[in-house]
């Protein structure tokens, strides 16, 4: 079907709301409390605009489009109504984006920027404190502008069932439990709500102060725990050589979702206890070889034995922790050099 | 998987069963628990309490061990309902008389005897599934984790069949996948008698092709050793080199005393790995491996979607890929492998595969492909034996008959000792015990005991205790919970100092050789007063 969106035609798919078409345009609208994963919420009213034919400002992330639908983001109507909801949300929190760990990547950010906003103009006093208390998810009150998508991720999208609304009105704060700290709580520190937040109110504990989003180079992946095979994008730190955080990618099959493990787990590799160099056992020793040494003197001990005892005196075990390939270079190695089939791996146990 | 993990959620009945999904695979929990919003029916059959019975529509303790029974039981009531799929057993079974005959054995009042689950609540599921429009079935290692592990596995599908669960969405026989790619080893060949994709080694017609496609005369038809047989025959001389590859075996396998006399009597052992573990120093040779992050390459996951990995970290000192160890090896011995690069291993097997033979790295570049896809033009497969058409023609019911486990509880060993795994841990630890934070949220392992045998012992939350099989014996603190049984005590092995695997028994299911890690007889005593464990202990996956 055809909108025209500022004065300008495009054609879009049947079934999206006013926003979606927009962001499928490539036309930007200051939006918060929607996200395709909790769908439409109507809450934060950052995203009004104009409909001809319809009275007042409708929020774009409710009002489906139709054919030939007229709509208008960027009138001053409309700028001045999406300026004072940014506006008000940015006076009744701490916004201060110096040491934010969401700078940079903040949606709050983002749309006081595109609307020209350089500091809030009212001063709405609340006294919210920081929960520091769980082990890998910083909650700031503060910066939260409650626009529900941490508690519709936790209740519908991985449904853990831990975070809601308490309170009324102007005092209305996302709790954990009955109002627990998070490290008091139940929750499990899936990070769902992380990723879901628009500005800083949740963020991942261990990234914090490790590179800012633009410093960090993302490198797609699959999470390296059980079978189920989420996709993940590390935000790598190269100078340094670590992974400083880990995210879902809203695809199959996780859609975004993932595990305490897969979302905190990623520092091993860098850990210093690793095994760095070939060694060889030498006097009850374990001692640094280079690989040419632990190599030859591998195939040498490994010819001497088949040689006089034959090749099935050879097992190799391959492993469900490894890639593909590795485990297809293992038995085509056990059966090709040395003759035999015995490969098999952990699947059993 | 039959089926795919996102099916889960448009389930109209999951039947879950020998599954801690919320702790071993969080995320399918995820959709099971949306399926449940929207109005599925979850039945969850485990003797232990899990966080999924929470959303649990009904919660069956069968006892350990008798899944046959229990299974067999519901059968036999299908059938006795007249719930089976006539049609389904007609078009799409080969021998449906022969299930009819021979779940004869277990009328549910003989298998509630067995199984311990009362028959009104056996009639009760039996009805749900029977009367269901389908029902997605899960299980996990609580299922293969027996001695009488494959029948465990034939049963679930003779009952998905009879139920003619098979070959369409939303419905399937559903192994979660533990690991991270053991879906993936077994694919690539990983495995005694097969090649990969699951070629025979014994078909010589087969074997022919692949040994031109290696460029060598010909190659072994004999079928290999499974792991347990390769560790057995170390005693007997008949292994004499072993090479390990991302395995720490001390750890896992069972009975860990026994395992550490069968590395002993190794007159060679490689171990390639990314940390020391409880398994390298027996090594006589270790390699430094590539950890994950630091390679390029494929996974594949449980529902058979081959996806990337990717390198984002230069690996530390020497460490190198794998392939590349065997590529120089191999050199060392007179074949030079082709392998030049990961891509080009991948190539390598694409050359003679069959089911993963059109898909490349490239087509996989942002989204993983499903095998079967045998060619480039090919979609992929999100569901096997579309409309019941099997791969083997048509499905094939085999009988199963349930038997006790192999160690039972007795006088002196008189409780069960079921082992698995936990939400803040994996495996024998390598990994999350090297990242930060999880020691402190879980630093310790805990035994976990009802209250009745708790009461029993006179053993508090909190005390320090001592467990102990035929093979060995831990001490650790004890967690009173009504998570375990009465009769049943419960511990991870992903603690190298406090292992279940010292008390396992080595016990193995004689086709599949994998071991009773879910049942083995042992004692418990408290040794000491503890620190009762907090008040949220027993919220969700908590300790």
């Amino acid at each position: 079907m055809n909108i025209i969106l500022n004065n300008q035609s495009y054609e879009v798919p049947d079934g999206l709301t006013v926003l979606e078409a927009a962001r499928r345009c490539g036309v930007y609208i200051p939006s918060l409390c929607y996200h395709p994963k909790t769908g439409p919420a109507g809450k934060c009213r950052a995203c009004v605009v104009e409909i001809e034919g319809l009275r007042g400002l409708q929020t774009a992330c409710t009002v489906r489009v139709r054919d030939g639908m007229k709509v208008f983001s960027n009138t001053e109507r409309v700028l001045q109504a999406q300026r004072l909801v940014i506006d008000l949300l940015l006076s009744s929190g701490e916004h201060d984006c110096l040491s934010c760990e969401q700078n940079g990547v903040c949606e709050l950010q983002q749309a006081a920027y595109f609307l020209g906003i350089e500091r809030p103009t009212f001063r709405i006093e609340r006294d919210r404190a920081d929960d520091r208390s769980a082990e890998f998810i910083d909650r700031d009150p503060a910066r939260c502008i409650a626009c529900g998508r941490c508690v519709a991720g936790c209740n519908s999208t991985v449904v853990n069932e831990v975070l809601d609304f308490g309170f009324r009105a102007g005092e209305t704060a996302v709790i954990v439990d009955d109002d627990l700290p998070m490290g008091a709580s139940s929750c499990v520190q899936c990070g769902e709500c992380v990723q879901l937040c628009p500005t800083g109110a949740l963020t991942d504990k261990k990234a914090r102060g490790l590179g800012r989003a633009w410093e960090l180079e993302k490198v797609n992946t699959t999470c390296p725990y059980c079978g189920v095979g989420c996709q993940v994008t590390l935000h790598v730190d190269r100078a340094r050589n670590r992974v400083v955080r880990v995210t879902g990618r809203e695809v199959s099959p996780n859609q975004g979702m993932l595990c305490v493990k897969g979302r905190y787990a990623y520092e091993f590799p860098s850990s210093d206890k690793r095994l760095k160099y070939p060694m060889i056992k030498k006097d009850g020793q374990h001692v640094r070889v280079s690989w040419d040494e632990a190599l030859d003197y591998t195939a040498s001990r490994i010819k001497t034995i088949i040689d006089q005892h034959g090749p099935d005196t050879f097992s190799a075990f391959g492993s469900g922790r490894i890639t593909n390939e590795n485990n297809y270079a293992i038995q085509k190695f056990t059966r090709a050099v040395i003759g035999t089939n015995n490969v098999d791996h952990c699947a059993r146990t | 998987m039959t089926n795919s993990i996102e099916e889960l959620q448009d389930a109209k009945v999951l039947f879950v069963i020998g599954s801690n999904t919320t702790e071993a695979h969080p995320v399918i929990s995820y959709y099971m628990k949306r399926a449940v919003k929207r109005g599925a029916t979850l039945v969850v059959s485990d003797p232990r309490k899990t966080d999924l019975t929470r959303w649990a529509t009904l919660h069956v303790q069968h006892k350990v061990g008798t899944d046959i029974a229990y299974i067999n039981g519901l059968i036999h009531e299908i059938f006795k309902n007249g719930w089976a799929r006539e049609d389904f057993l007609r078009e799409c079974t080969e021998n449906p008389d022969v299930i009819r005959e021979g779940v004869r054995d277990y009328p549910v009042e003989k298998a509630s005897e067995i199984c311990g689950v009362p028959v009104e609540t056996m009639r009760r599921v039996a009805r749900i599934l029977g009367e269901a429009e389908s029902t997605s079935l899960c299980y996990t290692l609580g299922i293969t984790e027996h001695i009488c592990g494959t029948d465990n596995v034939k049963t679930l599908a003779n009952l998905q069949m009879v139920l003619g669960n098979l070959g369409k969405p939303a419905a399937g026989v559903n192994p979660l996948r533990g690991q991270n790619n053991v879906q993936g080893a077994c694919d690539m060949g990983a495995l005694p008698n097969v090649f990969h994709n699951y070629q025979p080694v014994n078909n010589p017609e087969l074997s022919a092709k692949i040994a031109k496609a290696w460029g060598v005369p010909s190659l072994p038809q004999k079928p290999g050793y499974t792991m347990p047989t390769m560790l057995r025959k170390a005693l007997d001389g008949g292994t004499k080199i072993l090479y390990c590859v991302g395995d720490n075996t001390v750890q896992t396998e069972p009975h860990m005393a026994h395992t550490i006399k069968e590395l002993e009597a190794l007159e060679f052992f490689v171990v390639c790995d990314i940390f020391d573990n409880l398994t390298t120093p027996y090594a006589d040779v270790i390699f430094p491996d590539t950890a994950w992050g630091e390679e390029d390459g494929t996974f594949t996951n449980s529902e058979r979607r081959v996806q990337r990995v990717r390198r984002a970290l230069t690996p530390p000192g020497e460490a190198r890929s794998h392939w590349w160890v065997m590529q120089e090896l191999g050199k060392r011995l007179g074949k030079d492998l082709g392998f030049t690069s990961a891509n080009a291993v991948w190539e390598d097997m694409r050359k003679s595969a069959t089911s993963c033979a059109g898909i490349t790295w490239e087509r996989i570049e942002s989204l993983g492909l499903q095998w079967p896809c045998p060619t480039l033009e090919h979609p992929g497969t999100t569901f096997l034996h579309r409309d019941g058409r099997f791969t083997r023609g048509k499905g094939l019911f085999s009988v199963t008959k349930w038997i006790p486990q192999a160690e039972p509880p007795d006088a002196e060993y008189p409780l069960v000792l079921s082992t698995g795994r936990r939400l803040w841990h994996y495996h024998s630890g390598t990994q999350t015990r090297n990242s930060k934070g999880f020691e402190n949220i879980f630093g310790e392992e805990l035994l976990e005991i009802s209250p009745a045998d708790a009461a029993a012992l006179g053993i508090r939350n909190g005390d320090r205790v001592r467990a102990t099989s035929r093979r060995g014996s831990i001490e650790l603190t004890a967690w009173v919970t009504d998570r375990s049984a009465p009769g049943v005590v419960w511990c991870a092995f992903h603690f190298a100092e406090v292992c279940a695997n010292v008390l396992t028994i080595d016990k193995f299911d004689s086709v599949t050789e994998t071991a009773e890690y879910k049942a083995c007889a042992i004692r418990v005593e408290k040794i000491g007063d503890g620190q009762p464990l907090g008040a949220g202990i027993s919220r969700q996956a908590r300790p």
